[in-house]
């Protein structure tokens, strides 16, 4: 009886999620609001973004602060290829120009061990921003671009795609041997060295892969907006964040992220248009902090412990 | 020549302030192990708190004396009650490093918001000892001047207490393994949040020394704690004489880009830090003093 009571309660974490989405999809055109679909579009975009960011930190323990970087790196690829190229092209270029930002990044640093992969990661939005304001005053003399729009729906389900697609490659990427690798990593670095993985070049690649999701995401969200500058495209709330929903959703699974998404993107939606809107970011650092000091496995992490404690109670006498 | 002479003693007088912020920085990750991305925002609330008092008649460097102790005790709380939680609760030291540092960004989220909030985002300055002194063609300013004299006077006093005093021992011995220092007697849990104290401290005080110098916003301490961070990695991490030369250097460096670049935008001086950090990552990540 307990035994089939933990099963059904995992398959409702487990089917649920993608049972949602599904009905989200095929409900969706019912509702012609613009507000719903905004909503549910910026929603997708954090979803994607805490996923992606989760792919790599959330199983190595390598901290990206850089979320922000690759973002805005698809939001300029965007406004740059915008005019030139169909958007599915612009898409991709996106997602290759923040891979290979990612692969030198991770060149650089994750052959060390250690906090310098934070460090550097920190401030590489500042860095973006700062270069390219200096660029855009005193080389072109014209501060932002314009950025041919697309149309509400286009973008949505470009999201929407690229979102089932970031879930499907983190699942597939977590049953694999690299994910087995990656979590060894997050585990015990050294002893994954010794039985043969080769730490440096996973980490990198992964890291990368993380990052293409991050751009391409930027690169569909730059044609909400007509115009953009690096004021713009580099907001360091967007590192933040994937950061605070993943560890908000708890990392060890993957709905844990998507949870934590959109939990924290409707709160955010709700604070940012009432009387709160100057508080939300003093309330969501507080909302970190707060969880990495009480519930450091997140949500999910809370609902498996109970689960656990739940099923061991009634278990007990059988196994004893 | 001249050129030369305005960005060495230029660079001087603004590293004397780098090294007190990253020496800061080097304390809390050297000995207590936690990254404080939120190192800035202590910074910022220095600054704006010298600023405010400033606006009642006290004088910027009287102000050190409020700040000092303010910036220490909240730094002090911070880390017995959330950094010391978080440390027991986690697994191993990798654990505690990587959500002491996602709460050091949650921190750094929470502080700034709290400036905005009082201090609103408009730059504000003030004038104080703004007379230039002549030295051989290079302009110096005076209030550069003194600022820089605190820094590194500040600099040299705490050194001398690391190296003297029986606290500055614990301290030393922390660095070295703090679960054995522990096991030698040494109060671990206060002397860990005394670093941070003091790192927080330190911070506060380079703050108030900044407002004296240049303008000021609420939105600065993201600047300054990449500057720190390029600074501790640069004199090697956690290394205090590292961090202290290291702040020199980088001072130079950044006022000779400055210097040639000519342009209110600092773009290019931000990206000399990062070539600096790449560099030194490629080719000596222990820095100049690291073990």
């Amino acid at each position: 009886m307990g035994l089939k009571k933990l099963f059904t309660a995992q398959a409702a974490i487990k089917w649920g999620i993608p049972l949602i989405i599904l009905i989200l999809v095929g409900v969706f055109p019912v509702f012609h609001s613009t507000y719903y679909q905004t909503l549910i579009t910026f929603a997708l975009m954090y979803m994607t973004l805490s996923v992606a960011w989760t792919i790599f930190s959330g199983t190595t323990g390598y901290i990206s602060l850089a979320s922000a970087a690759f973002y805005g790196i698809g939001i300029y690829a965007s406004a740059l290829f915008g005019e030139k190229m169909p958007f599915f092209l612009v898409i991709l270029i996106g997602g290759a120009a923040s891979f290979i930002f990612a692969f030198i990044i991770g060149a650089i640093t994750l052959r060390l061990r250690g906090i310098f992969f934070s460090m550097f990661t920190f401030g590489l939005v500042l860095l973006a921003y700062q270069v390219l304001i200096w660029y855009e005053l005193t080389i072109k003399n014209i501060r932002g671009y314009f950025v041919v729009i697309q149309s509400d729906n286009a973008i949505f389900y470009y999201l929407l795609g690229l979102f089932i697609i970031t879930i499907i490659v983190s699942y597939v990427l977590k049953r694999s041997k690299y994910g087995l690798a990656l979590s060894s990593i997050g585990e015990n670095e050294n002893a994954s060295e010794h039985i043969g993985v080769n730490v440096t070049l996973v980490k990198i690649l992964t890291f990368s892969l993380s990052a293409v999701f991050m751009g391409a995401a930027g690169a569909i969200m730059a044609t909400k907006l007509s115009y953009i500058d690096p004021n713009i495209a580099f907001d360091p709330m967007i590192s933040f964040s994937p950061a605070l929903m993943a560890t908000f959703g708890g990392m060890g699974n993957i709905y844990g992220p998507v949870i934590g998404s959109v939990i924290f993107y409707f709160i955010q939606d709700r604070l940012q248009t009432g009387p709160l809107q100057n508080y939300y970011k003093l309330i969501f650092g507080a909302v970190l902090v707060g969880t990495i000091m009480y519930m450091p496995s997140g949500i999910v992490g809370l609902i498996q412990k109970l689960q656990k404690r739940i099923s061991g109670a009634k278990s007990a006498p059988i196994t004893g | 020549m001249q050129d030369f002479l305005n960005i060495v003693i230029g660079g001087l007088l603004i590293g004397g302030i780098y090294s007190l912020i990253s020496m800061g920085m080097s304390l809390q990750y050297g000995v207590a192990k936690v990254m404080n991305i939120a190192h800035g925002e202590f910074l910022m609330f220095g600054a704006f708190i010298t600023f405010t008092l400033q606006e009642h008649g006290v004088n910027p460097l009287v102000s050190i004396i409020i700040i000092a102790p303010v910036t220490f005790i909240a730094g002090f709380i911070l880390y017995r009650t959330v950094f010391t939680t978080i440390r027991v609760r986690a697994d191993n030291q990798g654990v505690f490093e990587g959500n002491a540092l996602l709460a050091a960004f949650g921190f750094y989220f929470i502080l700034q918001n709290i400036g905005v909030l009082i201090w609103k985002s408009t730059p504000k300055s003030y004038a104080f000892l703004n007379s230039i002194w002549k030295l051989g063609g290079a302009d110096i300013f005076q209030n550069r001047l003194v600022a820089a004299g605190f820094a590194i006077g500040l600099g040299i006093l705490f050194y001398i207490y690391l190296s003297t005093t029986r606290s500055g021992k614990a301290i030393r011995a922390a660095a070295q393994d703090a679960p054995t220092a522990g096991l030698m007697g040494v109060n671990i849990n206060f002397v860990l949040a005394l670093c941070f104290g003091f790192g927080a401290a330190m911070a506060g005080v380079a703050g108030s020394l900044i407002s004296i110098c240049y303008g000021i916003t609420t939105t600065m301490g993201l600047g300054y704690t990449l500057l720190a961070i390029v600074v501790v990695t640069l004199g090697g991490l956690g290394s205090i004489p590292g961090s202290f030369i290291g702040g020199f250097i980088l001072g130079i460096i950044g006022t000779a880009v400055g210097y040639i670049n000519h342009s209110s935008y600092t773009g290019l001086t931000v990206a000399s830090y990062y070539v600096i950090f790449i560099i030194l990552l490629l080719v000596r990540p222990k820095g100049l003093m690291g073990k």
